[in-house]
């Protein structure tokens, strides 16, 4: 058997200590070791965006990061993104403009809208659909996701004023 | 007589299950965790067809880790016999062979073993280690090859039912069946102008996010629990309790969220191979597919060849109709070629028909339904040609379309004669519409229009509404929820009680808790459960008048409720006020109902989209969209507006991009996202959407149920757009950049 890996990280505000084995993805260690379960897998590979973390202020495919590799990272998974009961404009805005079907897709595509609204103020069309093409969704056409970003943006603007 | 005002029908709330799905806390199928979980992993069949000679799992058992492999050989010896779990007679060895294969592996990724161990990954390589001694055999992966006399059989003991009678000879064509009306000869006789075409279209997956899952315990008690994400617990519960030899009453099925399904979560894979593995470690086992698994092993939606011939007079009446439906099984009989053959032609009223169906097996995944299945592929041949017709008739194609819709009393060739429909009335809304009054400039660019139907369905639904002392509700449903339900359902009741949606606490229960519910499926949530949930509150609204009748001492009868206001005489009462007196009154009040309605109202869609197609490399990229449909009454227009744009984007995929792309030994050679590309949003416009409204006066607020039909133009809208903007005639999907440039370069010379 294979040693396991002592991780440390802060994850969601709070120091998180773990154990993994080299072959586990950040993805499996959130979900199995964490319970952190908000994260979805729907490929493993890269190519669907469900399991969307933001590790260091950039946003990654928790699937494609090791676990070892997130010692000393600081990472904000989908569980972080509203404050105590209130929710980020970004999830009301969801919320509101009927963003999600299944929502299975939600959590990656909620962190990768916060990822991009604080990196953009006030994104394009063009650049919302952009910076989300990383996120499948395979219910909605995307078109609410994208009035929901545009809403958000406006709300968290108003806020900044 | 003016439509009723509604006070929460056609309302946009918040629907009940949104913050736990935004916060990540919702509770999918691959997110359960039990005490003592293990995982397991299928192994799958790397070759399109082969013997299965001998499997030897010795190596795999001795694993460190391994706590129980199992393969077909452990299903009791039930034998087969013919079963009905909801969609037709099927025999159950073909049920359980697609579970897990004996005998014969039919395709590539058939499952042949399973493993549960500690973790998945051990699961996994102990896997590797099973032995299966494989005589690989010839394949066959296209209806057209697989109908010819010297094509390898899938089945060898498969034979034809020609027109419902048994045939006496080995064939892959599980099926042929015709719809005939009228005389198909004289009509052509009769006609001036004649199109006839051939088209193809390939295997499309629904590519729901969320792969496949199940988790179930073998408990000590013999009875089999089951958490998964399915379209129908009670048919996950009949099928597992089918193949395991077990009465129903000893499977109990708890529905966690699903990620998606548009028909593909309807049939079992892993919950048997689940229930067998804990039956032999004693500790609940779980599986999830990978990405792989989904496409490889779970069912597509037929690829298909399809003839259509139509013709017409040059006033523009069409005077006969005929079509050839080739439509692929996959592995096991049931291409959903039946449903092609009702809706080819459903939006024309036509004098003159025939259609002919055929069900073919091939080496390829046995297919499933796929939003409105069967319908997407026939609309693409039948919209194309009418479209055509409509260039050499030199009409506008919807007014075309309008001269020849089908109305009230409309026979197809199928049989069934039409009650209040909308088709008219979509082929106006799009003619009307801001798009299509709209000019469309610039080289390269076209417009297209195609308009499509499905028909919906009714069947069993059940649920009961407990009346709290709040004044709110608490709802029990069986429809597991993929779009929104819980809130559509909800809003039905919350409308007749009077009270607000938000006062309504929708749940999805599990099959001990709630009545026999049939699938999410057909487009008939909405409509079924939701007349489910009405009967309910009526069922509650029946009790509270009684209630505030003891209270007022007077007779039942003269107690009026309207809208959350009883009254009787002088006495007055809001449902909150009496909500609080049910201690007082006699108790609990619950209401119940079960309904099997009969009166399903079909849905007619349009499309209307503009495309500038790239002359150098033939890429399409799609200007603007917009989808209409006849929703009959829209309980949440949101959510409707979010089923016809889901709809219409995956019909945008199945169009230009998707397909099971096959190697010459017949395995999938695009088994991942990265290659079975599905839109991203940076592949699209907004989807604009108009909502039509024809009651449908099968139910009580006139719902039709809107989940399927608008996926049905989009691929004839855009092959009509690309021709206007590129000159060529696209009759193969996908019609990807390649294709398009081909048919450029062909068109050329
Ligand atoms: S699960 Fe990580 S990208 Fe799909
Ligand atoms: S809401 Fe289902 S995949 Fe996006």
């Amino acid at each position: 058997m294979h040693g396991k890996y002592h991780v440390r990280t802060t994850i969601n505000g709070e120091a998180v200590e773990f154990l993994c084995e080299p072959r586990q993805s950040l993805l499996e260690c959130l979900r199995d070791i964490l319970g952190l379960t908000g994260s979805k897998e729907g490929c493993n590979d890269g190519n669907c965006g469900a399991c969307t973390v933001i590790l260091d202020g950039r946003i990654v495919n928790s699937c494609l990061v090791l676990g070892a590799e997130a010692d000393g990272a600081d990472i904000t998974t989908i569980e972080g993104v509203a404050r105590g009961s209130r929710l980020h404009p970004v999830q009301r805005a969801f919320l509101e403009q009927a963003a999600l079907q299944c929502g299975v897709c939600t959590p990656g595509l909620i962190v990768a809208a916060k990822a991009l609204l604080e990196a953009e103020a006030q994104p394009s069309e063009e650049r919302i659909r952009f910076w989300l093409a990383n996120n499948l969704c395979r219910c909605t056409g995307y078109d609410k996701i994208v009035r929901a970003v545009q809403q958000a943006a406006h709300e968290m603007q108003e806020v900044n004023r | 007589m003016s439509a009723p005002a509604y006070q929460v029908v056609g309302t946009r709330p918040i629907r009940h299950d949104g913050a736990d799905k935004v916060t990540g806390r919702a509770l999918y199928g691959a997110d359960l965790e039990l005490a003592g979980l293990l995982h397991g992993f299928v192994l799958r069949c790397p070759h399109a067809h082969a013997r299965l000679r001998r499997i030897d799992t010795s190596k795999a058992e001795a694993f460190p880790g391994v706590k129980a492999v199992v393969t077909a050989a452990d299903f009791p010896p039930s034998g087969d016999r013919m079963v009905d779990l909801g969609e037709g007679e099927t025999p159950l060895s073909y049920i359980r062979g697609n579970v897990l294969a004996s005998g014969k592996a039919l395709y590539c990724g058939h499952a042949v073993a399973a493993v549960a161990a500690v973790n998945v990954h051990v699961a996994e390589e102990a896997a590797g280690l099973i032995e299966v001694d494989y005589e690989v055999l010839p394949h066959v992966t296209t209806a057209l090859d697989a109908m010819r006399e010297d094509a390898p059989l899938v089945h060898e003991e498969l034979r034809t039912k020609e027109f419902g009678a048994p045939g006496s000879r080995p064939s892959n064509v599980a099926e042929h069946f015709r719809h005939e009306m009228g005389e198909v000869e004289r009509g052509f006789a009769e006609a001036e102008v004649i199109v006839e075409r051939e088209f193809h279209t390939s295997t499309v997956h629904q590519g729901y996010i969320e792969p496949h899952n199940a988790t179930a315990l073998w408990n000590n008690d013999g009875r089999v629990l089951i958490w998964c994400s399915t379209q129908g617990s009670f048919v996950v519960r009949d099928t597992t309790a089918c193949i395991l030899d077990l009465p129903v009453s000893q499977v109990k099925v708890t529905p966690l969220e699903i990620g998606g399904g548009f028909g593909g979560k309807i049939p079992v894979y892993l919950e048997p191979v689940a229930a067998l593995l804990s039956k032999k470690s004693g500790r609940p086992v779980k599986i999830v597919m990978s990405r792989k698994d989904v496409f490889e092993g779970t069912g597509p939606t037929p690829g298909s060849f399809i003839r259509v011939k139509i013709g017409a007079r040059r006033d523009g009446t069409i005077t006969a109709a005929e079509a050839y439906l080739a439509y692929e099984a996959g592995a096991y009989p049931g291409a959903m070629v039946a449903s092609g053959a009702m809706t080819v032609f459903a939006a024309y009223h036509l004098p003159n028909v025939r259609i002919d169906g055929f069900d073919v097996c091939v080496n390829k995944p046995s297919t499933a339904a796929y939003r409105a299945p069967g319908a997407t592929n026939a609309a693409f041949a039948t919209e194309s040609v009418m479209d055509e017709l409509a260039e050499n008739l030199n009409v506008d194609p919807l007014d075309f379309r309008l001269k020849n819709a089908a109305r009230e009393g409309a026979r197809r060739a199928d049989g069934v004669k039409y009650r209040r429909i909308g088709c008219v009335e979509v082929i106006e809304a799009m003619k009307n519409s801001e798009h299509y009054r709209s000019a469309l400039n610039g080289p390269h660019r076209g417009r297209g229009v195609a308009i499509g139907y499905w028909f919906n369905v009714g069947l069993a639904s059940s649920c009961t509404i407990s009346v709290n002392e709040d004044g709110t509700v608490n709802l029990v449903e069986g429809s597991t929820d993929i779009g929104g339900t819980r809130t559509s359902v909800a809003m039905q009741a919350a409308e007749v009680l009077g009270i607000a949606a938000e006062d309504v606490h929708p749940v999805v229960a599990d099959t001990d808790s709630v009545g026999y519910t049939a699938v999410t499926g057909g487009s008939r949530v909405t409509f079924a459960t939701g007349w489910a949930a009405y009967e309910a509150a009526q069922d509650v609204v029946r009790q509270m008048r009684e209630r505030a009748a003891r209270l007022w001492d007077v007779d039942p009868d003269a107690v009026e409720a309207v809208r959350g206001q009883y009254r009787a005489g002088s006495h007055r009462a809001t449902f909150r006020a009496l909500a609080a007196q049910l201690n007082r009154t006699g108790g609990p009040v619950v209401g119940r109902a079960t309904v099997n309605p009969k009166g399903a109202g079909g849905s007619f869609s349009g499309v209307i989209c503009d495309v500038e197609v790239d002359p150098e490399t033939g890429k399409t990229t799609i200007l603007r969209f917009t989808s209409i449909q006849d929703a009959g009454k829209a309980i949440h227009p949101a959510y409707v507006e979010g089923q016809m744009q889901g709809g219409s984007v995956q019909g945008i995929g199945w169009a230009l991009n998707e397909e099971y792309y096959m190697t010459a030994e017949g395995t999938m050679a695009n088994a991942s996202f990265l290659d079975y590309r599905i839109p991203t949003c940076y592949d699209l416009p907004m989807i604009e959407t108009i909502i039509v409204e024809v009651p449908n006066p099968g139910h009580p607020f006139g719902v039709r149920g809107v989940g399927e039909a608008n996926i049905v133009p989009p691929p004839a809208a855009l092959a009509n757009a690309i021709y206007r903007a590129a000159g060529v005639r696209m009759r193969r999907l996908p019609m990807n950049p390649a294709a398009v440039m081909e048919a450029i370069w062909a068109a050329a010379k």
